[in-house]
């Protein structure tokens, strides 16, 4: 289950700088790991984030073995008109999770 | 004879007097207020905090049908953000037909294989977790409340498991949480050790766990044998840690470092 966590204003003043707030659900498996017969674990990590604000992209985030289970990316943006900001995650076989937000600006 | 048996009561007393200091119930203090602002602040934001992760599978669970009876928690209990609040603060319960306390995770596979008929869930596995936090949540802010009279012994025999030296390292579980809570080991303060916020997201674990889970960390910590989970030692630990917790506020799902 791909479940996503987003925190965003549903209304903003034209112009203004938002904070987008996102927490995915996924374990991060560094593929680092063994397990007790020594059979090595494989890696299964989210690599790529991107959020496109009406088509356009505004940002992206590669992802490495290193970063916490359930990555939590917060990032900023200009609200330039009403729309759909989509945010995007792939990773490791065949990952893939999209949420779409709505704001409203005024 | 007569001196070994005066030995043995100066060793009992002294035994009693050092794991006797109890904690007065206004100096009883979630572990909550010793967290960075930064963790206090993922574990009070909805969309902040990773247990509600498992909130959302929870969700998910609660309507979905299983078993050979074919239908979902929902089917019985309606919605669980009215049918079970407050459910959580009052476990271990103590449940007639068996005679013994129960958990609430234990709770959710007896509705499980007696209700709809369906496979238990294993003890720590993502469903079993989604759905005692989803509980769990709906008891958030609420008091802990351990009035049962039936509860008694599985709080006494709890107690007990609290106050023994167990171990390699010669411990009991009041040394630290009861006799030295706030002082210092490593990095860390001592903490009262109040199961307020559980199932929890420890951002060691990078998962949600269980009291169990905690609990069989500090044992192991102990060099002690972990009991296996769902053991009525855990359940009888869960419900004194509960009765001493009693009027605090739940937090579940909390989130600790």
């Amino acid at each position: 289950m791909a479940r996503a966590l987003i925190n965003a204003p549903a209304k903003a003043a034209r112009g203004a700088v938002i904070e987008i707030k996102t927490l995915v659900s996924h374990v991060m498996e560094t593929g680092f790991r063994y397990t007790q017969t020594g059979e090595p674990v494989a890696r299964d990590i989210v690599t790529n984030f991107t959020a496109t604000y009406n088509g356009e992209e505004v940002f992206r985030a590669r992802l490495y073995p290193a970063i916490a289970a359930n990555p939590y990316l917060t990032f900023h943006t200009v609200a330039t008109e009403s729309g759909t900001i989509e945010l995007k995650w792939t990773g490791d076989n065949g990952f893939e999770a999209t949420e779409r937000i709505r704001i409203t600006v005024e | 004879m007569r001196r070994a048996a005066a030995l043995t009561a100066v060793a009992v007393l002294a035994v009693s007097a050092a794991i006797s200091g109890e904690i007065p119930l206004s100096e009883r203090r979630s572990t909550y207020l010793d967290m960075g602002a930064e963790t206090r602040a993922m574990q009070d934001g909805d969309t902040d905090n990773p247990g509600m992760l498992w909130v959302l599978d929870g969700e998910a669970l609660w309507r979905t049908t299983a078993g050979k009876a074919a239908i979902a928690c929902a089917g019985c209990h309606g919605e669980a953000e009215t049918s079970m609040k407050g459910v959580a603060a009052r476990y271990p319960a103590f449940d007639p037909t068996r005679g013994t306390a129960i958990d609430l995770a234990g709770r959710i596979n007896i509705c499980r294989t007696e209700r709809q008929q369906a496979p238990e869930l294993k003890r720590e596995s993502r469903e079993l977790l989604a759905l005692t936090a989803l509980i769990a949540r709906q008891s958030r802010g609420m008091p802990i409340i351990s009035e049962d009279e039936r509860l008694k012994p599985a709080i006494e025999a709890g107690r007990a498991i609290f106050m023994i030296r167990q171990g390699q390292l010669d411990l009991a579980c009041a040394q630290c949480h009861d006799d030295n809570r706030g002082s210092r080991l490593a990095g860390i303060t001592v903490p009262q050790g109040h199961p307020t916020g559980y199932p929890l997201y420890r951002l060691e674990w990078q998962t949600l766990g269980s009291l169990q889970r905690r609990l069989r960390n500090c044992l192991i910590g102990m060099r002690a044998e972990p009991y296996t989970y769902g053991a009525p030692e855990y359940i009888a630990l869960e419900a004194y840690l509960m009765w001493r917790a009693r009027g605090m506020a739940m937090e579940s799902p909390a989130v600790r470092p």
